[in-house]
């Protein structure tokens, strides 16, 4: 049986160093990530924290950090006990400049069996690069990922959690 | 031919800031077709049982198939048979685009059905064009410039061998009867 692994690819019209900005500095993450602010400084097994306002929903721990071609850190999820029990998992973006724009692969794996964030981060992934994507090539996020948003992505997340158990 | 002996292999979904009208145009017009599918113009007749192309910039045709779903701005499937070389011996698959309308914006979500055990070799020509033309199609709609990768992409090595093994033993024989 193969391991559980999300990868999703898009391709945006920046540069790697933007890219890399808007993934790692949580003035940029709050404007595609439903609000929430990512803070770490980016040294090997430094902690990363995400925020809003003064909560944190997720953390993790930097696993490898090569600017603007790898980041990949773990992620514990914290929000909901369903999740909360479960070991970190590992998310990774590559980021390839191909002429005027990037490729930028991410990967999210190391799941435990029968994960239910698994379940959960397939439908997320998809929302938060299409915004991230729109921020980057338009200068405004998806309207589908504003802070106001954040409740609604949690509770999908939760529900198809829930269906895959 | 029946639709339920298709199985969802590859999936891609992504959300584009425009009207399910404007996402439906993109997707069955030419206009749009040749800024973000590998400068490839569509050929479509809009009717269930309507012919399907695409045709390269030189004027060949490299993606022919029937419209199995005609439903705007909400569902098109067509099936989609790759005319070129070996490629033209392999069982169609089925494309569907369905287009939800979510806050202002557009959910579009992308499958690829098979209709036989199809090895990852042979599905990662899909694998690797889909995020392209989808991430092409979002900008193009969004900012009016679609991407255009500066590197030549073509087919994977590995794919092309895979699709000879597989016309020469035919393994889909067994599921696919036309």
């Amino acid at each position: 049986m193969t391991e559980p692994k999300f990868v999703y690819v898009t391709y945006i019209a920046t540069t790697p160093e933007k890219l890399w900005q808007a993934l790692t500095e949580g003035a940029f993450t709050r404007q595609y990530w439903f609000g929430q602010t990512i803070e770490s400084d980016w040294t090997l097994g430094s902690r990363v924290v995400f925020r809003s306002g003064s909560d944190v929903h997720d953390y993790g721990e930097v696993l490898a950090c090569e600017p603007y071609t790898r980041l990949s850190y773990s992620w514990r999820v914290e929000f909901h006990e369903l999740f909360r029990h479960e070991k970190p998992s590992r998310v990774t973006f590559e980021l390839e400049a191909m002429g005027a724009e990037v490729k930028l692969t991410v990967t999210h794996d190391e799941f435990e069996p029968g994960s239910k964030v698994h379940a959960a981060v397939s439908n997320g992934w998809p929302l938060v690069l299409a915004s991230l994507k729109s921020l980057l090539e338009t200068g405004r996020g998806s309207t589908l990922t504003t802070p106001d948003k954040l409740c609604g992505a949690k509770e999908r997340a939760i529900a198809l959690a829930e269906d895959a158990a | 031919m029946t639709e339920s002996k298709f199985v969802p292999k590859t999936i891609y979904v992504t959300y584009i800031a425009a009207t399910p009208e404007r996402v439906w145009a993109a997707l069955t017009g030419a206009e749009f077709t040749k800024q973000y599918f590998f400068g490839r113009d569509i050929e479509i007749e809009p009717k269930v049982g309507g012919s399907f192309a695409m045709r390269m910039p030189d004027g060949r045709f490299d993606i022919k198939g029937r419209v199995i779903e005609w439903d705007p701005p909400r569902r098109l499937a067509v099936t989609w048979g790759v005319a070129f070389e070996e490629f033209r011996a392999l069982p169609e698959s089925l494309v569907t685009y369905e287009i939800e309308p979510m806050g202002g914006s557009v959910k579009l979500t992308m499958t690829e059905a098979h209709q036989w055990d199809v090895p990852d070799a042979i599905l990662a020509g899909g694998r690797q064009g889909w995020p392209l033309i989808l991430s092409s199609l979002k900008s193009l709609l969004e900012t009016g410039k679609p991407i255009v990768v500066g590197v030549k992409v073509g087919p994977p090595k590995e794919m092309l061998e895979a699709v000879k093994d597989a016309v020469a033993k035919k393994p889909w024989r067994a599921a696919v009867t036309q």
